[in-house]
């Protein structure tokens, strides 16, 4: 069998970010491959590049065997690249076959002539076997239709490599099944199909092989039949046994976080999060496992006052917060390690006296009675956590944007730990860190632990829930499935508690 | 930051300036023009004492327009209804200072809080739509100009206009302020003697610049609105209430934006008629861009523009044709614009590189 991609050491890096670390593995042509991996693993920045979206670093792209360097996507599709974006790239108010040839009819300012491509296209939807009735408006159709007219027009526009970015997302479960009918029609075809995923499930369902990517690398490929969901599970998490918790200290009896029956408010017809209780007790970190997109994100933004609650309350140290403003809560004493450094956590175009305010711009450390900024404080501690958490940087003037990812996070994490919080919720606190970072984050945290910090860990690396946490919970769809003593579990059992398996 | 680096961001604006002479004289030779004629023409009579005194009087309103947008920039919002809110609370501030009769520091401040309190609440509909409807703020206050516009030329028409000598005529303008609803001019008190009135509300001009540097970069709600505006999810996560912000930026600037007729009003009109400058808003646009919505940039910005207004007057005596300013102003803009970008761009590289240098070194 011939090859359709061949990537080879393939790398690219954005400020602060190694986003993809030398990936080489190859594609076989007329099969489903499937890229799995966590958010932020690589797999986006990998398509990007093979879409020529953008351009890699280092490394050698082959398509059909010859060396493509793509200046844009345009000559990923001469190249017979064709991307099915996760959101719909269509013009709702034109018709199915109007959007097919937008873009590419050449005819300048003449009247395009439906009679011209009407014929082109059924026949490419009876060829593919994807019915779709070329005269309706994108606007009455459902969800899966729309993805059909996105597949449509990349084939109509001569792809014989399909990328399909998180195409079940979006998807209700009828609807996948006949869009994997559609992918194994277009495979017998002879089409190339990449399909990017983070649902084991399906990728056990539709894909010929397996590339598995993570923190930028690529961990391996496998074929489906030497693959299971537990394998591919470990492979995206990390399976190195971890050390088991050190502790000294005594966990507190008085209470840290309490969560009572915490419901989210559903979004897209989905409950985010359900019934979730909780209690930490200070000096206790309590660790969250669970693989993206359960709700962990819903769950942190709600305990920050971001994202609607339905029902249930939010303590701190017994009194409720459920209804102040995220400001309030701030205030409180709660502290906030954001998944996303970049975006979330920091205002990169400062620097960092500016960053150290962010999150505290309203506390008696930073706002004199007068409401002004008391840049005097600010100035001290960033150094303090600069020193402290060995933050490499010329100085505290430096833009945030100019130090590496593993500095801006010891960075956030020391000014989140800083200054006493009641309580730190830290979300994936050390992914895409380089390990020295990594190892002095966990340090500290257990530091700050250790002085009666109560933590919310929510991550999806083993290593760090087993090694940190001092009880133990899986997240699955939104549900608190399984609490695990972090002595006693193995990755093996989390990796299938965090899969659906085994409950 | 580097000494170098600092140096080179100081001389953005000079290396610009430089730049739009050249491009300036490009096109001058073009047209069969003597650029150097032309230059210590403007030059000469741009800086008589009539044309400075000129050059300042038409600053004040410019700067203050600047600095209305800049609010609105600074958190990633475009006010582009500076001009529909200070035309409506000049007007309105002009009758009610024109009824009232109050001793003269009061009556002053008075017509300026009415003036900042109308044109707040103009541009605050377009927060309150922004907020509540997800009306883009741009849409709503280029619509409210209009609106703006035509409820001034309403009420000059039907309600606040005067009557001529037989009272029989209306005259589309307010009544006259008392004086002491007028400033009096600097002249005396700087003892400048046979030279226009310099407007002394030139003083304001500069408070607004003091308040506004104060409100954006030393307070805690500036630390809110900047941080909005460079990473508005980042400054959602540290607490920020982005609609209560959204709603108080637009206050803010039109509050600012009621002062831009104040140097007209109290200071030389001292009443509301149709011959009161309009556009300020939009050329306030203008300068925030041209001074990087920066407190002493915009300063500098609105004499610049003012200067080269003012210069070009002379060029049209000489067979010159003074449109050539209006292409100079574009130059000046287009070529300021871009060359801040370039140098914000080149220091941001140079910032990560010493950043990873120093990395390396350590490793």
């Amino acid at each position: 069998m011939n090859t359709a991609i061949n990537i080879e050491n393939i790398s690219k890096s954005f400020p602060g970010v190694l986003a993809n670390d030398s990936v080489s593995f190859d594609i076989t042509s007329g099969t489903i491959h499937a890229i799995v991996g966590e958010n932020g693993a690589g797999k986006s920045t990998l398509m990007k590049i093979l879409y020529g979206m953008q351009k890699p670093d280092n490394g050698i792209l082959k398509i059909n065997g010859d060396i493509a360097k793509f200046q844009s996507p345009k000559d990923a599709i001469s190249a017979g690249i064709g991307m099915v974006h996760q959101h719909f790239m269509l013009a709702d108010n034109l018709t199915v076959w109007e959007n097919i040839v937008l873009g590419i009819d050449s005819s300048n300012l003449s009247k395009i002539k439906k009679s011209k491509y009407i014929p082109d296209i059924t026949d490419l939807s009876k060829k593919y076997s994807l019915p779709i009735d070329v005269n309706l408006t994108i606007d009455d159709l459902g969800v899966g239709e729309k993805q059909r007219v996105e597949i449509l027009k990349v084939l109509y526009r001569g792809a014989n490599i399909l990328i399909l970015d998180e195409p079940t997302a979006v998807l209700v479960p009828q609807e996948v099944e006949e869009l994997f009918e559609n992918l194994k029609n277009l495979v017998s075809q002879g089409v190339t199909i990449l399909f990017i995923s983070h649902k084991l499930d399906e990728v056990m369902e539709i894909a010929d092989r397996i590339s598995v990517m993570r923190g930028g690398q690529h961990v391996g490929t496998v074929s489906k039949e030497k693959a299971s969901k537990k394998i591919l599970a470990e492979m995206m998490i990390g399976k190195d046994l971890p050390t088991p918790p050190s502790r000294e200290t005594l966990i507190s009896s008085e209470n840290c976080l309490q969560l009572k029956d915490l419901n989210g408010v559903p979004s897209l017809g989905k409950i985010p999060f359900e019934d979730i209780n909780l209690e930490i007790k200070k000096g206790e970190i309590c660790g969250i496992a669970g693989v993206e997109g359960n709700g962990q994100r819903e769950l942190s933004e709600a305990i920050l006052g971001l994202y609607p609650v339905e029902s249930g309350q939010i303590f701190l140290e017994d009194i409720e917060i459920t209804k102040l403003s995220t400001r309030e809560r701030r205030l409180t004493g709660i502290s906030f390690i954001p998944e996303d450094r970049q975006s979330q956590g920091l205002v990169v175009e400062s620097n960092l006296i500016e960053n150290i305010i962010l999150g505290k711009q309203s506390s008696n450390t930073y706002s004199s009675k007068f409401k002004n900024v008391l840049f005097k404080n600010a100035s001290k501690n960033s150094k303090d956590v600069v020193d402290n958490y060995e933050v490499k940087t010329p100085n505290v003037q430096t833009l945030a944007l100019a130090l590496s990812g593993g500095n801006q996070q010891k960075f956030v994490v020391g000014r989140e730990i800083d200054g006493k919080p009641t309580f730190l919720l830290a979300s994936q606190p050390t992914r895409g860190v380089d390990i020295g970072a990594q190892a002095l984050i966990w340090d500290k945290l257990k530091e700050a632990r250790d002085m009666g910090l109560g933590v919310l860990l929510i991550s999806a690396d083993l290593d760090e829930l087993l090694g940190l946490s001092d009880k133990l919970y899986v997240i699955y769809e939104g549900k608190l499935v399984k609490q695990l003593e972090p002595t006693e579990a193995t990755p093996e059992q989390l990796g299938s508690y965090m899969t659906g398996l085994g409950i | 930051m580097k000494i170098y680096l600092k140096i080179l961001s100081f001389f953005t604006p000079v290396i610009a300036l430089a730049i739009s002479f050249g491009l300036t004289t490009f096109i001058l030779i073009m047209i069969d023009r003597d650029p150097v004629e032309t230059f210590t023409l403007m030059f000469d009579y741009g800086t008589t004492g009539k044309s400075i005194i000129s050059i300042l009087n038409r600053s004040i309103p410019l700067y203050i327009s600047a600095v209305a947008v800049a609010v609105g920039f600074k958190m990633g919002m475009f006010n582009i209804g500076v001009e529909g809110q200070y035309i409506l609370g000049a007007l309105i501030a002009a009758q009610v200072g024109a009824v009232l009769i109050l001793p003269r520091p009061l009556h002053v401040l008075t017509i300026f809080i009415v003036a900042a309190v109308v044109s707040g609440i103009w541009a605050g509909i377009s927060g309150y739509l922004k907020v509540k409807k997800g009306v883009h703020e741009v849409i709503s206050t280029i619509m409210l100009n209009y609106i703006g516009a035509g409820i001034v030329a309403y009420l000059l028409a039907n309600v606040f206009f005067e009557k001529d000598e037989n009272n029989s005529l209306k005259v589309p303008q307010t009544n006259y302020l008392s004086e002491s609803g007028q400033l009096p001019p600097l002249n005396n008190i700087l003892g400048i003697e046979d030279l226009p009135n310099l407007n002394s509300f030139i003083i304001g001009a500069v408070f607004v610049g003091i308040f506004y540097y104060w409100l954006v970069w030393k307070t805690s709600l500036g630390f809110d609105l900047r941080a909005t505006g460079l990473n508005p999810v980042a400054a959602k996560f540290s607490g920020a209430d982005p609609n209560k912000l959204i709603v108080l930026a637009m206050l803010i600037s039109g509050g600012i934006a009621g002062l831009v007729g104040m140097s007209n009003l109290v200071g030389y009109f001292h009443r509301y008629t149709i011959d009161f400058p309009t556009g300020l808003g939009f050329a306030g646009i203008t300068v925030a861009l041209l001074g990087r919505n920066h407190p002493v940039g915009m300063a500098l910005g609105a004499l610049l523009i003012s200067f080269l207004e003012r210069s070009s007057q002379i060029l049209d005596l000489n067979n010159i044709p003074k449109e050539i300013e209006r292409i100079m102003q574009g130059i000046v803009i287009l070529v300021v614009v871009v060359s801040y970008e370039v140098v914000r761009r080149y220091i941001l590289t140079q910032e990560v590189k010493l950043a990873s240098r120093m990395v390396d070194k350590d490793e």
